[in-house]
């Protein structure tokens, strides 16, 4: 049987993103909700991503990132 | 599907079986090969995409039940042989930089940074015209079609962590429960809103050796449970190389005014492949190397020879477009 709640977990990558499991909606910096539509989410951690709140792999070209 | 045409006497011959269900000249690899440079051989390619699509969609037009038929599979077995020799020679080098112990997810991110083969995203996002960008549709449709396909066959050969995080990275490629956003139906919408033929199959006539290659090493790969280490490797370095590019993409797509479901469908990729890359980096070949250390080299192995052979096709691709240009 699923919990009444659904299980959120928060996984920090180092270097990298935060991987959101469980969330049915992430607050971006302006307040605004952005619902969840996958079953896990890379959440920017740099808050360099042209796609906030979610991570778009900028953090790769950014000094001591891992860029390609 | 139907069957394509032949790139040579061995397709031919194959291709001929499937369609009479009659049998294979005996020696027939032994008669095409030793051939010097496999991941060119369009031939040798082809007839391997051709055996492999017997596991995956089939084709219409094929006489019987040939899925495990004897002497096809035989035959397979000696391309596979050669492809495989050929993957390991051109990684080697490149597989010596890597630390035989420590953080597997870690390392392999690293491995995948450190990699500067040509890309051919950059030019789809500043210079490719419509025309340029279409012939790449065509040539990615191969695999798009199927994306995700190949690594699937991989789920029932692992356990524990790494098959629930390979589980979790699948239902997501897989739309999440929501058909439409199946990433191959995605694809195909963007195919069809370009005026492209989205069936499955449909631009095998004109796909390259290289684009025959990279599809089938997914398939060597993930069809032997001996490399599912390579799959799973594979499958780290093909997502880790996914997120930047898919952005360069779309905008691409958007500078050339495209029809929406082409941005659309890169765009799903720099949200999905942020969190697969770290999905498959750290939780999929971390947890599977943890359980078995002794496959941490082909782990490797299999994200050495994606960066190869995605190197290799991006160059071609990059040499097509200065041709037309």
């Amino acid at each position: 049987m699923s919990p009444a709640r659904p299980e959120v977990s928060v996984r920090i990558c180092p270097g990298g993103p935060l991987l959101v499991r469980g969330a049915t909606e992430v607050l971006g910096p302006d307040g605004a909700a952005h619902p969840v539509t996958r079953p896990v989410v890379a959440v920017c951690a740099c808050d360099k991503s042209a796609r906030l709140p979610w991570c778009d792999g900028t953090h790769k070209a950014l000094p001591g990132g891992r860029a390609r | 599907m139907r069957l394509p045409r032949d790139r040579g006497l061995l397709s031919k011959h194959v291709l001929h079986a499937l369609q009479t269900g009659g049998s294979l000249p005996s020696g027939l690899w032994a008669d095409h090969g030793p051939t010097a440079d496999l991941l060119h051989d369009e031939d040798a390619q082809l007839t391997l995409w051709v055996l492999y699509e017997l596991h995956y969609r089939g084709f219409d037009d094929a006489a019987g039940d040939l899925e495990w038929d004897p002497a096809l599979l035989e035959l397979r077995a000696g391309i596979e042989a050669g492809l495989e020799r050929e993957l390991r020679a051109a990684t080697a080098a490149r597989l010596r930089q890597v630390p035989d112990s420590g953080d597997v997810g870690e390392q392999l991110l690293a491995f995948v940074a450190a990699d500067d083969g040509p890309s051919s995203a950059a030019y789809l996002q500043r210079s490719a015209d419509r025309a340029q960008f279409e012939h790449f549709l065509r040539q990615r449709s191969i695999y798009h079609l199927k994306e995700a396909d190949p690594h699937t066959f991989v789920m029932p050969r692992i356990d524990g962590a790494a098959k629930a995080a390979l589980a979790e990275l699948q239902y997501d490629e897989y739309g999440g429960g929501r058909a439409p956003r199946l990433h191959a139906t995605m694809f195909g919408d963007a195919m069809e809103a370009c005026g492209l033929d989205r069936t499955y199959g449909a631009y095998v006539d004109e796909a390259t050796a290289l684009t025959l290659a990279v599809n089938n090493q997914m398939s060597l790969f993930a069809l032997h449970r001996r490399l599912r280490g390579a799959a799973l490797g594979h499958l780290a370095a093909f997502e880790a190389t996914s997120s930047v590019p898919a952005r360069k993409i779309a905008g691409g797509a958007e500078r050339l005014g495209l029809p929406a479901a082409v941005a659309a469908y890169y765009s799903e990729h720099v949200e999905a492949d942020s969190a697969h890359e770290q999905i498959a980096a750290r939780d999929i070949c971390g947890g599977f190397v943890a359980d078995q250390p002794g496959l941490r080299g082909d782990v490797f192995f299999g994200a050495a020879a994606c960066l190869h052979l995605d190197g290799l096709a991006a160059q071609e691709m990059l040499d097509h477009w200065e041709r037309s240009s």
